[in-house]
């Protein structure tokens, strides 16, 4: 059985529009009204100059984790641990901000420094426990990710907490010059969209034009095919782990300096997890990453202004993303859906 | 049974794999069916076995149109494959295996099935131990067993593809013997799938030929074997001649090698082969004839013994490094150990070059790509999918990747699957390195090519190697007591 041309053509937009009967049969369910509420989500994002720059403050470490997980999905590793590597960068770069005292332009780029080193340590031990322990990266990743929360926790509770006394809720915050400049009272830094679109752009080139981009791809669609042409696997897919892991370190440096002003619980917002539904929505095409990243942004951010009009609880923004993705697995790949049967040619 | 396959039609995209087909196989007589790779002759044999349906077309048992959706349907109305891979249960006793899909009630009985397999085993001069399990049977006893299972089914008509790969001189006399008892005296009607001329010379009553999808020619038995070529390819390739050439340095050695995996230990391998020689591997799949091959790659690092590559002790080498040496390794699995599906020929060039840059030039790699596609006869363009290749073209297109100099070229099935033509072309290639100075060691199925292509050949049967034979006095007879053990 063969899809018609047309039906082939509009096939992207069948999961979304399906998510979105999805979320409007449930709202309607709960007994609010599908437009007033959509409406709601809009205005949250887009009603004023600072709801739009939150949307674009919470887009830029989302961004910048899908980035640096175009490497690690192209070589074909599922790099769970992003959670933790951006934890991690999140952590050394408090580290920086709570014990050097220096004016702010040697303290950003150390800062900066020490969170891509920190996330691409921790994606290291993912990737060291893969190649030499067998350990596969997601259950490897997992653990680091738990081991990377408790360490937050342990530190804002015991070595970093504030003076006032010790809390659970983050440490006292950092001197001005440790902080990203913002724009205009808000939690955008521009400084970090620079950084963001440059990652894009080194990454994109990477992929494209560089040798070492084309080992990855071969990596992620033959392991053992590329190794046997001459690709040094354990290498490659170490060097992706650590690129990514910088990435998403950064992404935690951009949370702790310009979004919040302190190391907190959850300094992470669950941004790593978001980024691999975001590439997985985008089908691991490069230029849809920072699309679907921001329309995220606008959906999550959306809903808290959803909450506040119509007492629905804010989590409906994250159904609405959850339910995209798996209608996206679900419908992905069209020719796969329309013939059940493997196909099989002549020898 | 009176099989009869009319206008079958089945196309993959732009592929007419069979462009109306119409054939009529009576019952009591062998048919041939052969074409070169691609022709069709799998598709059209999936089809008629249920494997998988025809886009348009039908098929006549008995004169009754009928329509099976999957092989178990077929050989309920009697129409049983027996596959090149036998489609066993490995892990299972001879028994469980036999019984499975055809016993299906909760309590099994046993006791009936074996004296039943006995008797049906022993009608066709097979010996099969019903407790035994399936991983410790040949490849031909897994393929008798089938046979039998496929027969105690009900079985009325029986394709057979490629039977004789894999199994030994003795095993496939006793399996043609079996083959004509099937037809001449049950009635039974027999297809045999199979580019080898001499099998289907031997054996067959007509062949049908078939070329690009369609049947072009059928003839009675026996026939001149240069019309056959002639029918499947349109003109006879010629044939190149071996050339001789002395013997050089000695390029590769193993001493005292052992080999050890989980499944299989090769003890005390020793080994010198010169520039210029090529080396046979013979014997049943599994035998260590692919460990020793690995070892020499640097994939499998021997638990004792050596190994010297132009004189330089490379045992512990890796598989990068001895590429760099100058080995190349070309596995039996080419899409599977040595493609990568999904990236194109130039992405394949680049990755396999000697020099790399760390920016692409794609417009100078396309460039040399469609170069070396041309001096390869590769059918494909620079932008064409590894996947999207023929199994012959998938070949030309990892000898186009090799670079020059190569002091060892390993290779494992290098013409598996293959026809006539590609065959000769590779072969003429091997040639080539070896005028250059390249060792060459190789393992094939098919003693026939072996005998033909090597200077020196050893055997291996269980992990023991034979004594080395020199391929010009030897023999298919000599091969097949050595692959069976005997020395």
């Amino acid at each position: 059985m063969k899809m018609p041309q047309w039906l082939q053509k509009i096939w992207v937009t069948v999961p979304v529009i399906t998510a979105l009967l999805f979320t409007t049969v449930l709202l309607m369910a709960f007994g609010a009204d599908p437009i007033e509420s959509f409406g709601a989500m809009l205005d949250g994002s887009f009603g004023t100059q600072s709801k739009f720059l939150s949307v674009i403050a919470f887009w830029i470490p989302l961004f910048l984790c899908s980035t640096g997980l175009l490497l690690t999905f192209k070589a074909g590793l599922w790099n769970i641990g992003i959670e933790g590597q951006m934890i991690l960068g999140a952590i050394a770069a408090s580290w920086v901000a709570l014990t050097v005292q220096a004016p702010a332009w040697v303290m950003i780029p150390l800062e900066l420094l020490a969170a891509m080193a920190g996330g691409a340590l921790w994606a290291a031990i993912a990737g060291v426990l893969k190649s030499r322990g067998k350990v596969h990266e997601i259950f490897g990743g997992l653990a680091l990710n738990n081991l990377a929360i408790i360490l937050t926790n342990y530190l804002i509770s015991g070595p970093w907490q504030p003076p006032e006394g010790g809390s659970f809720r983050g440490t006292q915050p950092f001197q001005t010059a440790a902080l990203l400049p913002r724009y205009a009272e808000s939690r955008f830094s521009p400084l970090s969209l620079v950084l963001a679109l440059a990652a894009f752009g080194l990454v994109a080139v990477a992929l494209s034009n560089t040798f070492w981009g084309l080992k990855l791809k071969a990596l992620g669609k033959n392991a053992r095919s590329a190794f046997l042409l001459g690709v040094s696997s354990e290498r490659e897919a170490l060097l992706a782990m650590m690129f990514c892991g910088a990435l998403a370190g950064l992404g935690g440096a951009v949370r702790v300096l310009s979004w919040f002003d302190s190391l907190r619980q959850s300094i992470s917002g669950g941004i790593g997890y978001l980024a691999l539904l975001v590439v997985m929505l985008a089908a691991y095409r490069l230029l849809w990453v920072p699309l679907v990243a921001f329309f995220f942004s606008v959906v999550l951010n959306g809903s808290v202004t959803l909450q506040l009009r119509t007492q629905l609880h804010s989590s409906l923004g994250g159904i609405l993303t959850g339910v995209l993705v798996l209608f996206v697995l679900l419908f992905g790949n069209a020719g796969n859906f329309a013939s059940g049967k493997r196909k099989t040619a002549d020898e | 049974m009176r099989v009869e396959l009319q206008d079958i039609r089945k196309y993959f995209g732009q592929v007419k794999a069979n462009d109306g087909i119409s054939l009529v196989f009576e019952p009591g007589r062998i048919y041939g069916l052969l074409g070169e790779n691609g022709a069709g002759k799998s598709t059209l044999m999936k089809i008629l076995s249920g494997y998988q349906p025809s886009d348009s077309g039908q098929i006549l048992l008995e004169g009754q149109a009928t329509a099976f959706d999957s092989p178990s349907a077929a050989l309920a109305a009697g129409v049983g494959m027996l596959y090149q891979d036998p489609h066993d249960m490995p892990p299972f006793r001879v028994i469980d295996n036999y019984l499975l899909g055809k016993d299906r009630r909760v309590r099994l009985a046993y006791r009936e099935a074996k004296e039943e397999l006995a008797a049906l085993a022993g009608r066709y001069g097979f010996e099969v131990d019903p407790e035994t399990y399936i991983d410790n049977l040949s490849m031909g006893e897994r393929q008798q067993l089938e046979l039998v299972r496929l027969l105690a089914e009900g079985a009325q008509a029986l394709i057979l593809d490629e039977p004789t790969t894999g199994i030994s001189g003795d095993q496939k006399d006793l399996l043609f013997a079996s083959m004509r008892r099937l037809a001449q005296e049950e009635g039974k009607t027999l297809i045999l799938v199979s580019h080898k001329l001499s099998e289907v010379q031997e054996l067959c009553d007509h062949v049908f030929v078939l070329q690009r999808g369609k049947l072009v020619g059928e003839t009675a038995i026996p026939c001149a074997n240069e019309k056959l070529v002639e029918m499947m390819f349109g003109k006879i390739p010629p044939r190149q001649a071996r050339p001789e050439l002395p013997p050089g340095e000695i390029t590769l050695e193993l001493r005292d090698v052992t080999l050890s995996t989980y499944r299989l230990t090769v003890e005390n391998i020793n080994l010198s082969l010169a520039a210029g020689e090529v080396f046979g591997l013979a014997g049943l799949e599994g035998s260590g004839q692919s460990l020793v091959l690995q070892a020499c790659a640097g994939l499998l690092q021997p638990s004792r013994g050596e190994i010297l590559l132009d004189g330089s002790d490379v045992t512990q080498a890796s598989y990068h490094e001895m590429q760099d040496y100058g080995t190349a390794y070309i596995a039996a699995g080419r899409l599977e150990e040595g493609l990568v599906a999904g990236l194109t020929l130039t992405e394949h060039m680049i990755l396999a070059a000697p020099q790399h840059s760390f920016m692409l030039d794609w417009e100078a790699a396309r460039q040399n790509t469609a170069n070396r596609i041309e001096r390869f006869q590769v059918v494909g363009t620079p932008e064409t999918l590894a996947d999207e290749l023929s199994g012959g073209n998938q070949q030309r297109l990892l000898f186009s990747m090799l670079n020059e100099p190569l002091k060892l070229i390993l290779l494992e099935q290098p013409t598996r699957g293959l026809d006539v033509r590609s065959t000769n072309w590779i072969w003429e290639e091997l040639y080539h390195w070896r005028a250059a100075g390249s060792v060459i060691v190789f393992i094939s199925a098919d003693l026939d090519e072996i005998i033909e292509r090597s200077d020196r050949i050893a055997v291996f049967s269980g992990g023991v190697m034979s004594r080395i034979v020199d391929a010009a006095e030897t023999s298919v007879d000599e091969l097949g007591h050595l692959i069976g053990g005997q020395a």
